[in-house]
């Protein structure tokens, strides 16, 4: 099932939680809502399962305006962040309560819906905990239980919130490879959010990188990572250091000096220079590179991340060197950044 | 796999460490003075209630409890009660349900009105209703045109008792309901449940020990209750009186067998109640923990 948002906007209390947001979500297709807290992205996620009206725009489900419809009657498999498993309900009632409270012809008769719910037991590798209550399972568990509660009533659309929020790094991998697989047989449209950029990267066949409540770019994490199209996804996405630096005549300046960028295309002017710390070329003269003095080193995994204070502002950028670069406190290195882009300055 | 929610369970019932344990002659006083308070103020007058009540035998207590007025009188409790613990049922989750799950404005406003029986003198309450209902009252002249009786009459015993039994339910049930927030409803809604449907299983399931507890309450004072029914009842014998203006009456005239006869059923009542709340923590206790804790 495709779903549009079209220029949805909602307020709460008059203040606006999302400003005009748009996107389309393809058949089939596992989509991230990645952003920090308060970004607007489990927001959008109720919007689209109807939990929450907006103030202005549609939801189209298909080519069906969903928005005014009831959470009931848009058939959407929703995942909560700490589950809402019913505590009273053994395993198999929980799984089953989506076909058990169905009228009339459409509700199967008791003995359906308990193989029913063995069945996606068995999907998500639980097989034999029917009788177990939600309090007597893991967090792991938990969550695979919710999943299967949302996938029994065969939803058009599933949308999970933060759906390995709660759980410690070691399960957060395992389910990750299993929700995907999972994805990857049942075909659904899923929808999550999450504010773990490894997580949607990871996982998503699209990321939709939002931010106070407006989408700043939505694409493959290749797109993501390697083309950002703002400050903002720069920043928040994997690693960056910036200068304030000047245009002109189609070369960067930085300071006095040019630093061997050549940005024909751009309006002469100030603007921010964003690039990768590990994407540097380190130079050993210096006739237009940026060079700067060490000010701090530490070690990160495999390689050595080091800080530069650069000219007389003393603007510290962080780059990574080779264990084995010889640099040490207050040494001068010189470099150039290999992938950069330039943005306005701010 | 961890279970955060487990462990913390876990801890909880761990013993506390000797840094904040109380020395032991110091914990021997501790108890030795509650054992004395409870000891005086409870369980003695429990004592006396059931020693007068058969001090001349237990032919003279049943005798005395098969007297027409204490039937009447029983009957009578047993009615208001049944009348308005379920109308208080009703408003108690209602109200909980308003406070807990809406936003909307005057919710402070009716958190503090709901505690205002507890604050206000039970005289007070039934004087409300006679100055409201009564012939000069505000009211009185209307009602009595229409030929209706509320004062001095079953009505008004009912209207008396709903109202100082008002807040047990819905004390027990709102901070309940706060605590647990929306995310079970949401979870049953989308799965395609209605309304009804959502309350029916999933709300009252969760709530369903608070709710039993408020209703025991109650249920404990609209049997109880004497200040309030006092000032409208009329205290007509046979007609208007419950158990505890009966035992007044009673004990009034010099008939103490009576009067601590019919007090030692309210006293049952009131161990019953008892009895039946620790069972109801004994064989769910853990139940009852997980789901307030959640």
């Amino acid at each position: 099932m495709e779903v549009r948002v079209a220029n949805v906007r909602k307020e709460f209390d008059r203040f606006p939680a999302l400003h005009d947001v748009s996107l389309d979500i393809k058949s089939g297709e596992l989509i991230a809502l990645l952003g920090p807290s308060g970004s607007g992205k489990t927001t959008l996620l109720r919007l689209i399962a109807g939990l929450e009206r907006p103030t202005r725009g549609n939801i189209f489900f298909g080519d069906e305006d969903a928005s005014h419809k009831s959470i009931q009657d848009r058939n959407v498999g929703f995942v909560f962040q700490h589950y809402a498993l019913f505590r009273h309900m053994t395993v198999a009632d929980n799984i089953g309560f989506g076909l058990k409270v169905r009228h009339g012809p459409s509700r199967p008769p008791a003995q359906e819906i308990r193989r029913r719910a063995s069945e996606l037991l068995d999907l998500v590798q639980l097989s034999g905990l029917e009788k177990r209550y939600p309090a007597q399972l893991s967090g792991g568990q938990r969550q695979r239980v919710a999943l299967a509660r949302a996938m029994a009533i065969e939803p058009k659309v599933l949308l999970l919130d933060e759906p390995f929020g709660a759980l410690d790094a070691q399960v957060r991998r395992e389910l990750r490879r299993w929700l995907r697989e999972i994805h990857d047989a049942t075909g659904h449209t899923t929808v999550f959010v999450t504010h773990d950029q490894e997580e949607a990267l990871e996982l998503a066949d699209r990321v939709v990188v939002m931010s106070q409540g407006r989408i700043e770019q939505v694409g493959t994490a290749d797109d993501i990572y390697d083309t950002p199209n703002s400050p903002f996804v720069y920043g928040f996405i994997g690693e960056s250091s910036s200068l304030p630096v000047k245009v002109e005549n189609g070369e960067i300046w930085l300071a006095d000096r040019p630093i061997g960028l050549a940005a024909p295309n751009e309006p002469s002017g100030d603007a921010t220079l964003y690039f990768r710390p590990h994407d540097v070329e380190l130079l050993d003269g210096c006739s237009g590179c940026i060079a700067g003095t060490v000010a701090a080193s530490r070690r990160v995994a495999g390689t050595r991340r080091v800080e530069l204070e650069i000219g007389g502002e003393r603007q510290r950028v962080e780059i990574e060197l080779p264990v084995d670069h010889p640099a040490a406190h207050k040494s001068r290195v010189a470099f150039r950044p290999g992938r950069w882009k330039l943005f306005p300055a701010s | 796999m961890a279970d955060p929610e487990i462990k913390s369970y876990e801890q909880h019932h761990e013993s506390r460490s000797p840094a904040v344990t109380e020395s032991r002659p110091a914990q021997a006083v501790l108890m030795a003075i509650v054992f004395a308070f409870l000891g005086i103020f409870l369980l003695l007058p429990l004592i006396i209630v059931f020693h007068e009540a058969l001090a001349k035998g237990v032919s003279a207590y049943t005798q005395s409890l098969s007297d027409a007025d204490t039937r009447s009188a029983i009957r009578l409790t047993l009615l208001v009660a049944a009348i308005s613990v379920p109308l208080n049922i009703v408003f108690g989750i209602s109200a909980a349900w308003a406070i807990a799950k809406f936003e909307f404005k005057g919710k402070a406003f009716l958190t503090t009105l709901i505690d205002l029986p507890f604050s206000v003198s039970p005289v007070i309450s039934g004087l409300v209703y006679v100055l409201l209902f009564g012939a000069q009252g505000l009211l009185g002249g209307w009602l009595k045109a229409h030929g209706i009786v509320i004062l001095f009459a079953v009505p008004g015993i009912v209207l008396a008792t709903v109202f100082v039994t008002f807040p047990f339910v819905a004390r027990e049930l709102i901070p309940l309901m706060q605590e647990q927030g929306n995310g079970d409803e949401e979870a049953a809604l989308s799965l395609g449940a209605n309304g009804w449907q959502t309350f029916w299983y999933v709300t009252l399931p969760n709530v369903k020990w608070g709710l039993l507890y408020g209703v025991l309450l109650c249920n404990a004072r609209a049997m109880g209750e004497f200040g309030a029914v006092s000032v409208v009842s009329g205290h007509i014998r046979g007609l208007t009186n419950t158990m505890p203006l009966h035992v007044e009456i009673l004990y009034n005239e010099y008939n103490a067998v009576g009067a601590f006869a019919v007090a030692s059923l309210l006293a049952g009542l009131a161990l019953v109640t008892l009895v039946l709340k620790t069972l109801l923590e004994m064989r769910y206790g853990a139940e009852i923990a997980a789901t307030r804790g959640h």
